[in-house]
C-alpha cells in the first residue's frame, strides 16, 4: 500500500543544510500495525509528516496505493488526507471550547457531508472509542485519556485506510497509556484500519505487528513479530 | 461549507465580545456617521423643497430688472405698471392667479408696542397666489382695493407681537403712521428657505400701500400661479413674451425683468445642499476605510493566535481555500456587525438632529443598503490578506506553533 523509494528530505540551504532523512526504503502493508522507534532527530518524525503528506520528500519517489504523492499539489495532498488518512497526536490538538462531537465531526463538514448524516457518523465514532455519553463535553472538560479518545474518533470517523499517531501516549500515564493501545489494536483487528505509530516506549511498541528503529536518517532495525 | 464558516464566525466574535466590539467601533462609527449626515441632509434638503413650496405652489416671480440671484431689482429697475398688469391678466392662460405686489419694511404699532414688518401691498389674487390660508376673518375685498380703503391682513408673527391675548378683527392698528383696520389673521407659514420669518408681514390693498406707505405707483413684482406644475413653463414664456411687448423692448434688446420659478430655485438650493452632504459623507466613508484598517490587524492577530487551530484544520483535510473562506466570511460578519450596529446609531442620531433641527427624518433605504453593503466589501478587502496568511500556513509549522 506504501513504498518510499530511496527518500530524501534536507531541510536549509547550502552549509546549513541538514539532512533528515538519507534515502530511506520502505513499504508499509494494508493493515499493518507497525511501530516507529528511535532517537529525537533519527528521522522518525520526518517519516511521519511525509508519510501523512504534511510535507514532501526532497527527492526520491512516494507511492500511496498507485498514486504518487511527490507529484501532487497541495490540496491534492489535503484530499489525499481528507479521504485516506487520519491523525493523532501527542497533544490530542482538539479545538477548545468546541464539544467532542463538533471535534469530531470537523473532517466530515470540510467533505461537506449534509449535517445529520455527520452527527451520525461523529456519534458512532464517539462509540467505536467508548465515549458515548460524552458527546456534549469540552476538551477543558475531559481527562487526557478521554480526549485521546476524541482524537482517534476524529481520525477515524471518516473511514480512513491508514491512521498516522504520533507518539499518541506520550502525554498520559500507563494505565491510560495502554487503553489507548488496545484501542488502536482494536482498530486495526477490527476495522483493518494500518496505523502507523511513532512512540519512545517499548511497551506500547509491543502491541504493533511490526517495530522499525530509526537511525540517522535510515532503518536501523525492522522486525516483524508476533501480536501481544 | 459557508454555513458553517458564518457559524464559526459568530462563534469567534461572540468569545471575544469586548475585543469584537472595539474591533467594530471604527466601522460602527463610520457608517453611522454616513448614514447620520445623509440621511439629515435629505431631511435639509425636504425641509427646503417644502419651505419653497409653502411660497406658493407651481409659483413664478416676476421681478423688474435682469440680475440672476438675489435681492429684487435695484432702483434703475423699470418697475411694472397697471396696464403689465392687465396685458397679462388677459393674455396668460392655465394661471389661477395673477398678483401685482408692491413692498416695503415699515413700523407697525399697536398702542405702545411697535415692530418692524414687511408691509404687502397687493389684491385678492395675492393669496391666492402664495397660498396664503386665513385662521381668523378674510381677505380685503376688490372695492377695498378700488377704493383704497384702510384695511389690512396681518400675519401670525404681528399678532404675537403686537396684539397677545386680544381679538384682533376690528383692531386698527398703525402703519408708518396710516391707521387701518385688521380684517383677516393669516395661517402661519413659518421660516422662509431663505431665513426669513414669512409670518411677520402686513398685507394692505396695493393702492393703499402705493399712496400711504410707498408714495408712488410702482409695482415692484408680480407673484403668478400656474394651475399645474406642466402649466409652468408655457406661463413663463408668455408671460416674457407679454411683457416684452407692453414694455416696448426692441428684439434684440435683453429682458428689463425676470421671470423666476420657485421649482428652479428650490433644484438649486437643494442641489447645493445635496453636493454639501456628498462631501461630508466622502469624509465619513474614509472613517469607514480607517475602521478596515481595524479590521484586517484584528484580523492578523486572530490568525496568529489561532495557527495551532489552523494546523489541525489543515492536518485533517481542511483545503487552504476552505480556511481562507472561513477567514474571509469571520471578516465579513464581522464588519456586517459593524454596519448593522452603524445603521441603527446613524439613524437614531439623525432621528435626534431631525428633532433639534426641525426638518423631516428622511432615512434612504438606498442609501442604508448601500452602507450595509459597503461594511461588507471593507470585511472582503481588509480581510483578504490575514485570511490568505491563514490559508499558507504550513500544517507541520502550524501544528507545531505554541
Amino acid at each position: 500500500m506504501i513504498s518510499l523509494r530511496n527518500v530524501t528530505r534536507t531541510y536549509g540551504e547550502g552549509d546549513a543544510q541538514v539532512r533528515a532523512l538519507a534515502g530511506l526504503d520502505l513499504d508499509i502493508e494494508a493493515g499493518s500495525f507497525v511501530a516507529i522507534m528511535g532517537a529525537s532527530g533519527s528521522g522518525k518524525s520526518t517519516t511521519m509528516n511525509i508519510l501523512g503528506c504534511l510535507d514532501t520528500a526532497s527527492s526520491g519517489t512516494y507511492d500511496f496505493n498507485g498514486i504518487d504523492i511527490s507529484g501532487l499539489s497541495r490540496d491534492g495532498r489535503a484530499l489525499l488526507r481528507r479521504n485516506y488518512l487520519g491523525f493523532v497526536f501527542q497533544g490530542f490538538n482538539l479545538l477548545a471550547r468546541t464539544t467532542a462531537l463538533e471535534n469530531v465531526e470537523l473532517p466530515l463538514v470540510y467533505r461537506g457531508m449534509a449535517r445529520s448524516l455527520r452527527e451520525e457518523k461523529a456519534l458512532a465514532a464517539l462509540h467505536a472509542v467508548g465515549l458515548q455519553d460524552r458527546e456534549g463535553h469540552t476538551p477543558g472538560e475531559l481527562s487526557g485519556g478521554q480526549q485521546q479518545r476524541v482524537a482517534i474518533a476524529r481520525a477515524i470517523v471518516s473511514d480512513p485506510l491508514i491512521l498516522l499517531a504520533d507518539e499518541p501516549t506520550g502525554n498520559l500515564d500507563s494505565e491510560r497509556s495502554h487503553d489507548i493501545m488496545r484501542l488502536l489494536q482494536k482498530l486495526n483487528t477490527e476495522r483493518g484500519i494500518t496505523v502507523i505509530m511513532v512512540t519512545h516506549e517499548a511497551d506500547m511498541a509491543d502491541y504493533a505487528s511490526r517495530i522499525i528503529h530509526f537511525a540517522d536518517g535510515h532503518i536501523a532495525d525492522d522486525k516483524y513479530r508476533g501480536r501481544r | 461549507m459557508l454555513w458553517e464558516s458564518f457559524k464559526l464566525a459568530l462563534r469567534s466574535v461572540r468569545r471575544n465580545v469586548l475585543r469584537s466590539i472595539l474591533t467594530l467601533l471604527g466601522i460602527v462609527i463610520g457608517v453611522a456617521a454616513v448614514i447620520a449626515l445623509v440621511t439629515i441632509g435629505s431631511g435639509a434638503n425636504e425641509k427646503i423643497s417644502s419651505d419653497i413650496s409653502k411660497l406658493g405652489s407651481n409659483m413664478l416671480i416676476v421681478r423688474p430688472g435682469n440680475q440672476g440671484p438675489g435681492p429684487p431689482g435695484g432702483s434703475d429697475a423699470r418697475s411694472f405698471t397697471e396696464n403689465d398688469v392687465t396685458a397679462l391678466r388677459g393674455g396668460v392662460s392655465q394661471v389661477r392667479a395673477i398678483a401685482p405686489t408692491a413692498s416695503k419694511q415699515a413700523t407697525v404699532v399697536y398702542d405702545a408696542t411697535s415692530t418692524d414688518a414687511q408691509i404687502t401691498g397687493g389684491d385678492e389674487a395675492f393669496f391666492v397666489a402664495q397660498d396664503w390660508t386665513f385662521i381668523q376673518g378674510g381677505s380685503f375685498t376688490e372695492s377695498d382695493v378700488r377704493a383704497a380703503s384702510n384695511v389690512c391682513v396681518i400675519g401670525a408673527t404681528i399678532v404675537t407681537t403686537l396684539l397677545p391675548n386680544i381679538e384682533p378683527i376690528g383692531q386698527t392698528i398703525r402703519v408708518s403712521a396710516m391707521p387701518c383696520t385688521v380684517v383677516g389673521v393669516l395661517g402661519s407659514k413659518g421660516q422662509s428657505a431663505f431665513g426669513s420669518d414669512q409670518d411677520n408681514i402686513v398685507v394692505m390693498p396695493l393702492r393703499t400701500f402705493q399712496r400711504r406707505i410707498a408714495g408712488n405707483t410702482k409695482i415692484s413684482n408680480i407673484s403668478v400661479s400656474a394651475n399645474t406644475p406642466a402649466a409652468v413653463k408655457t406661463a413663463q414664456d408668455s408671460i416674457t413674451a407679454i411683457l416684452r411687448e407692453t414694455r416696448h423692448i426692441g428684439e434684440n434688446d435683453q429682458d428689463d425683468f425676470s421671470v423666476r420659478d420657485m421649482t428652479q430655485i428650490a433644484a438649486t438650493m437643494s442641489s447645493t445642499t445635496t453636493l454639501m452632504t456628498g462631501l461630508l459623507g466622502a469624509v465619513a466613508a474614509v472613517s469607514l476605510l480607517v475602521g478596515g484598517i481595524g479590521i484586517m490587524n484584528i484580523m492578523l492577530v486572530s490568525v496568529t493566535e489561532r495557527t495551532r487551530e489552523i494546523g489541525i484544520r489543515l492536518a485533517i483535510g481542511a483545503l487552504a481555500s476552505q480556511v481562507l473562506t472561513q477567514f474571509l466570511v469571520e471578516a465579513v460578519v464581522l464588519c456586517l456587525l459593524g454596519g448593522l450596529l452603524g445603521i441603527g446609531l446613524g439613524l437614531g442620531l439623525a432621528g435626534l438632529a431631525s428633532v433639534f433641527l426641525t426638518i423631516p427624518f428622511a432615512p434612504d433605504p438606498k442609501v442604508v443598503l448601500l452602507a450595509f453593503g459597503f461594511s461588507g466589501v471593507i470585511g472582503l478587502v481588509f480581510g483578504f490578506f490575514p485570511a490568505r496568511n491563514a490559508a499558507r500556513l504550513d500544517p507541520i509549522e502550524a501544528l507545531r506553533h505554541e
